[in-house]
């Protein structure tokens, strides 16, 4: 919040993570910088394809091949994690730093009880007895709102509802309160009714225990019910940034304005749906500048160079033509 | 050779209606059909299959064997006297219209009596019996071999697919399946008991008694027989599991399960041991179910190679001399050792995969 | 790198790249060659016995036989010459394991295919007579069918069909019921196109890459089914001498130093599998969406 004076929980740099495939070199992310405080929550938002998973991935060191980091920095309480040993990064993982992923039915093992998945991620970096860990996880259940949670240990996935498994992966993200969680989109594959719910109570979790969220998301509606500050990627370049309040009220970027005027909520009735002409770029082939400029009514030949990353504190954005600012 | 490596072994298509050509096995193994039928249900319905697929094997092998031909040469031998012809017609009913004889033949079946062999003058089931001991102790020592070994180097081999170890253990996979049983069964016999002298070329060693039957691997002349033969056999099956194993691990190790298990800070070691051993156990199992019997069928080449005194030799000689008292007998014997075995199966798939066991939530 | 344009074009470029594979395929192509040729290059027929002399019985690699030419891979205990015998029997396996193939393929893509498409009774009925099938071994019921049809190319092509369509109607249902689901094929039965015409000219084509990766293990299996056969003495009739009869005939003589009347064959034979299998391989790796990078 008002927290720039306490020492950053998470720092990036010029963050890239590029595939080399066989078609060519996809630069997923290219070039991401943002920093994070302890107990903040922000939103980072985007179509697919803009590289905001990819950057989740790079936080936990969880890219795959033929995905790699190439360059930039992540800190996480100072300690660098590009170029981090696996041993070490591993017993960051889930300790200081961790993750929930969108489908809870293919990140949960269907053939082990949810109490042994839950006592392996405790005993992944605490030595406690089976007892002890059983303990820790009946308890856990309960925080995130599992009812009966001693008797559902030796339940099986596939027996608890989609909300029930996501709270259940929930908490083994939360088993070590790890200062930082990232969350891609945990609430996209939850019917409608569980969403609003879910995130609720992960928000008040998070409060509760000054944890730290990266809420990831194409969904900006959601994502502005949760998060204070708003982070808008593109073709893996992040192209604004800012409070979310003075973002939603406030865009510079013409894409993050697209978005809005898109949202069927802005749309006057009986009026058409507003969209943002053309498709997403292919980050095999981007032209050179800036990636929006294709779909921008605002482009000139000044965006096929590079646009600047302009800093309005507590603002920021990359664009050569800005919207004005509104008061 | 059959099954190969791109598809799985039968019964586990059998499991999933969705399945495409090239579906992994843990996704195949893992995708049953949505059933809200408690245990017991599933038990019962799988239970009557079997009863069922066994009547239909019956009818199958009746038609098949006994129709086609005249079925008074078939069963009378050809130098039979008057009396003897008469007294064989009457028996088998063979002058009544087929659905009478095919339930004369149930009936005899029923009864364990599958006539007596043209060759060996003996009643077939007798015959059959004594034949059985060596061919399941033979099987039963290549699939466990080839499981035991394979499935581990094959978990190795989908864990560190890059790695030189696993690339040749792929190598040597190929070659595996691809080599034809009885060539490598002379290769075998070539190398190790006509060059090297160390092992017997053919033949059952001695026996002991267990249970009132004749085993021949607990005594140490008897394991130096049993050695090569089963080498043989499991050289196939091993290759196969190889490759099940590597399969199934390459694609678990893909799955969000891991990912978030890595996410979560579990170390590779934990997440080999619990996440995808436990993940492969199902299609393994099932596997290893099925090829035992057809590893059953398949020992005829290896049989006939080693003269080991079996029941896949007994069937190619009866087929080669029309035995056909005992093909009959042979077939109807397979299709029920095949439908129990799948029902084995079902039913530990059932107590395996809790999808199964407990029902799906509301 | 510049990318092809057609699917085929990009699945060539991307099996170029394993080198495995293609010397593989170099294999199996040389040896269709051979095998089609077997008629011109051959030095013997060796199926005219009245070309065979029993002088020539069982000489080693290099003997002058007593046509005048050289037995480059020796012969057999009938005086042929190995290396027509082989060039032959490459013909035959050939032959056989593309028949039985294209066959089953086709038999058995048609049923599977069908079955999805009818759904209903059919639909159940068929599965589970092909699953039936599926866990019942196949040289099992290749062996039966032999001995009841008798030696001969066309029953054993026919024994081996009956023994594989059910592999390849299982992969192909498989395949057509997610096909089945999928929107375009909605659109299609939309339209007045004949419910045949849906089914061949869009279903079947999707379904293809599946199939034909059944399709390089099966002719793989038919070839080394077949061998296996004839080496049990059940498979073709002595006048048409198989790799799988001449590995069987020359089993005596290995004991007494003639190996080369069985190894002969046999390293043809392997070779001809494992080049079929690891084509296969590759084919079946590319084709996997799961393993795409």
């Amino acid at each position: 919040m008002t927290g720039a004076m306490t020492a950053p929980l998470l720092e990036v740099r010029d963050l890239q993570t590029h595939f080399h495939t066989r078609a060519g070199v996809v630069k997923a992310v290219d070039g991401v910088s943002f920093t994070l405080q302890p107990g903040q929550i922000i939103g980072l938002v985007g179509e697919s394809g803009s590289g905001k998973t990819v950057t989740g991935f790079s936080l936990l060191g969880l890219v795959d091949p033929p995905g790699r980091i190439v360059g930039g920095s992540i800190r996480l309480d100072g300690q660098e994690m590009v170029g981090m040993a696996p041993d070490a990064l591993r017993r960051l993982r889930g300790r200081r730093i961790s993750m929930v992923f969108q489908d809870p039915s293919t990140t949960l093992n269907p053939v082990l009880t949810i109490g042994r998945q839950m006592v392996l991620a405790l005993q992944a970096h605490e030595p406690m007895s089976a007892a002890a860990a059983r303990d820790r996880s009946a308890a856990m259940l309960g925080r995130v709102g599992i009812p009966d949670a001693r008797a559902r240990l030796d339940a099986y996935p596939h027996e608890f509802s989609g909300g029930m498994r996501q709270r259940v992966a929930i908490a083994i993200a939360m088993a070590h309160s790890p200062g930082v969680i990232v969350a891609d989109e945990p609430t996209t594959a939850l019917d409608v009714s569980i969403q609003a719910q879910i995130l609720h109570e992960m928000r008040a979790l998070a409060r509760e225990s000054g944890t730290a969220l990266i809420w990831i998301s194409h969904d900006l509606a959601t994502v502005s019910s949760m998060a204070e500050r708003l982070l808008v990627m593109y073709a893996g370049r992040l192209v604004e940034e800012g409070p979310t309040a003075s973002v939603l009220r406030d865009p510079r970027h013409p894409y993050t304005r697209g978005l809005l005027d898109s949202l069927p909520a802005t749309a006057r009735p009986g009026q058409l749906l507003n969209q943002i002409p053309g498709t997403t770029p292919s980050l095999l082939a981007l032209p050179p500048g800036c990636p929006f400029a294709p779909r921008c009514g605002r482009a000139t030949q000044r965006c096929s160079d590079d646009p600047p990353f302009v800093r309005e504190p507590p603002r920021a954005f990359r664009c050569h033509h800005p919207l004005e600012r509104v008061a | 050779m059959w099954g190969g490596s791109a598809i799985l072994p039968s019964p586990v298509a059998l499991r999933c209606p969705a399945q495409r050509g090239y579906e992994g096995p843990v996704e195949a193994a893992l995708i049953t059909r949505e059933s809200r039928t408690p245990m017991t249900g599933y038990v019962i319905q799988r239970c009557l299959q079997a009863v069922v697929v066994m009547f239909a094997m019956s009818v199958i092998v009746f038609v098949g064997v006994y129709a086609v031909g005249n079925p008074m040469d078939v069963l009378i031998p050809l130098d039979a006297p008057q009396d003897v012809r008469a007294f064989i017609i009457e028996r088998f009913g063979l002058d009544r219209p087929l659905w009478e004889q095919y339930l004369i033949f149930l009936g005899n079946v029923a009864q364990g009596d599958f006539g007596r062999s043209f060759v060996y003058a003996t009643p077939v089931l007798d015959l059959i019996l004594s034949r059985l001991p060596a061919t399941l102790e033979l099987t039963l020592a290549a699939v466990l071999g080839a499981t035991l070994i394979g499935v581990p180097l094959g978990i190795w081999a989908g864990y560190r697919p890059d790695a030189i170890s696993s690339k040749s253990i792929m190598a040597v996979s190929i070659l595996g399946f691809s080599v034809p049983t009885f060539w490598v069964g002379l290769i075998l016999i070539l190398t190790f008991a006509v060059y090297l002298g160390w092992l017997p070329a053919g033949g059952r060693g001695p026996t002991v008694e267990v249970a009132g039957v004749a085993w021949s691997f607990l005594t140490p002349e008897g394991l130096t027989h049993l050695l090569l033969p089963a080498v043989n056999l499991a050289l196939f099956k091993l290759a196969m599991m190889i490759r099940l194993a590597r399969a199934g691990t390459r694609e678990i190790m893909l799955t969000d399960t891991i990912k978030f298990a890595r996410a979560a800070g579990l170390s590779e070691a934990t997440i080999v041991r619990h996440h995808v051993l436990k993940l492969i156990a199902v299609p393994i199992v099932t596997v290893f179910g099925l090829e035992l019997g057809s590893t059953l069928a398949f020992a005829v080449v290896t049989e006939t190679i080693f003269s080991w005194p079996g029941l896949g030799k007994l069937i190619i000689d009866s087929i080669t001399s029309l035995d056909r008292p005992v093909m009959v007998a042979y077939l109807i014997l397979v299709a029920v050792l095949f439908v129990t075995i799948n029902l084995v199966i079902d039913l530990t798939y059932a107590a395996l995969d809790p999808r199964i066991a407990r029902g799906h939530a509301a | 790198m510049s990318a092809a344009s057609t699917p085929l074009g990009r699945f060539w470029a991307d099996f170029r790249e394993s080198r495995v594979a293609v010397a593989a395929l170099v294999v199996v192509v040389a040896i269709v060659l051979l095998a089609v040729a077997a008629p011109l290059i051959a030095p013997q027929n060796p199926y005219d016995l009245g070309g065979l002399s029993l002088l020539d019985a069982r000489r080693p690699p290099g003997h002058v036989g007593s046509g005048g030419y050289i037995h480059v891979l020796g012969t057999d205990a009938q005086g042929r010459d190995l290396l027509s015998a082989i060039l032959y029997g490459l013909q035959i396996s050939v032959q056989i394991g593309l028949m039985a193939g294209c066959v089953a393929l086709a038999a058995g893509a048609a049923l599977g295919v069908t079955a999805a498409y009818a759904g209903g009774m059919v639909e159940t009925v068929v599965m589970r007579i092909v699953d039936l099938q599926l866990s019942f071994p196949a040289i099992l019921l290749a062996l039966v069918l032999v001995a009841l049809l008798g030696q001969g190319k066309a029953q054993l092509v026919t024994a081996l069909v009956a023994a594989q369509y059910a592999y390849f109607a299982r992969t192909a249902y498989g395949a057509a019921t997610a096909e089945r689901r999928k929107d375009y094929i909605e659109a299609a039965t939309a339209t007045p196109l004949s419910r045949r015409r849906i089914v061949f000219r869009h279903l079947l084509p999707n379904c293809m890459p599946p199939l034909i990766v059944v399709a390089t293990v099966q002719i793989a299996n038919s070839i080394s089914l077949e061998a296996t056969l004839s080496f049990l003495g059940l498979g073709l009739p002595v006048t048409e001498p198989s790799l799988g009869m001449l590995i069987a005939n020359g089993f005596v003589y290995m004991m007494s130093g003639r190996y080369w009347i069985s190894v002969y064959p046999g390293i043809a034979l392997i070779v001809l599998i494992v080049a079929i299998n690891l084509v296969g391989d590759q084919i079946r790796d590319q084709l996997n969406p799961r393993l795409r990078r």
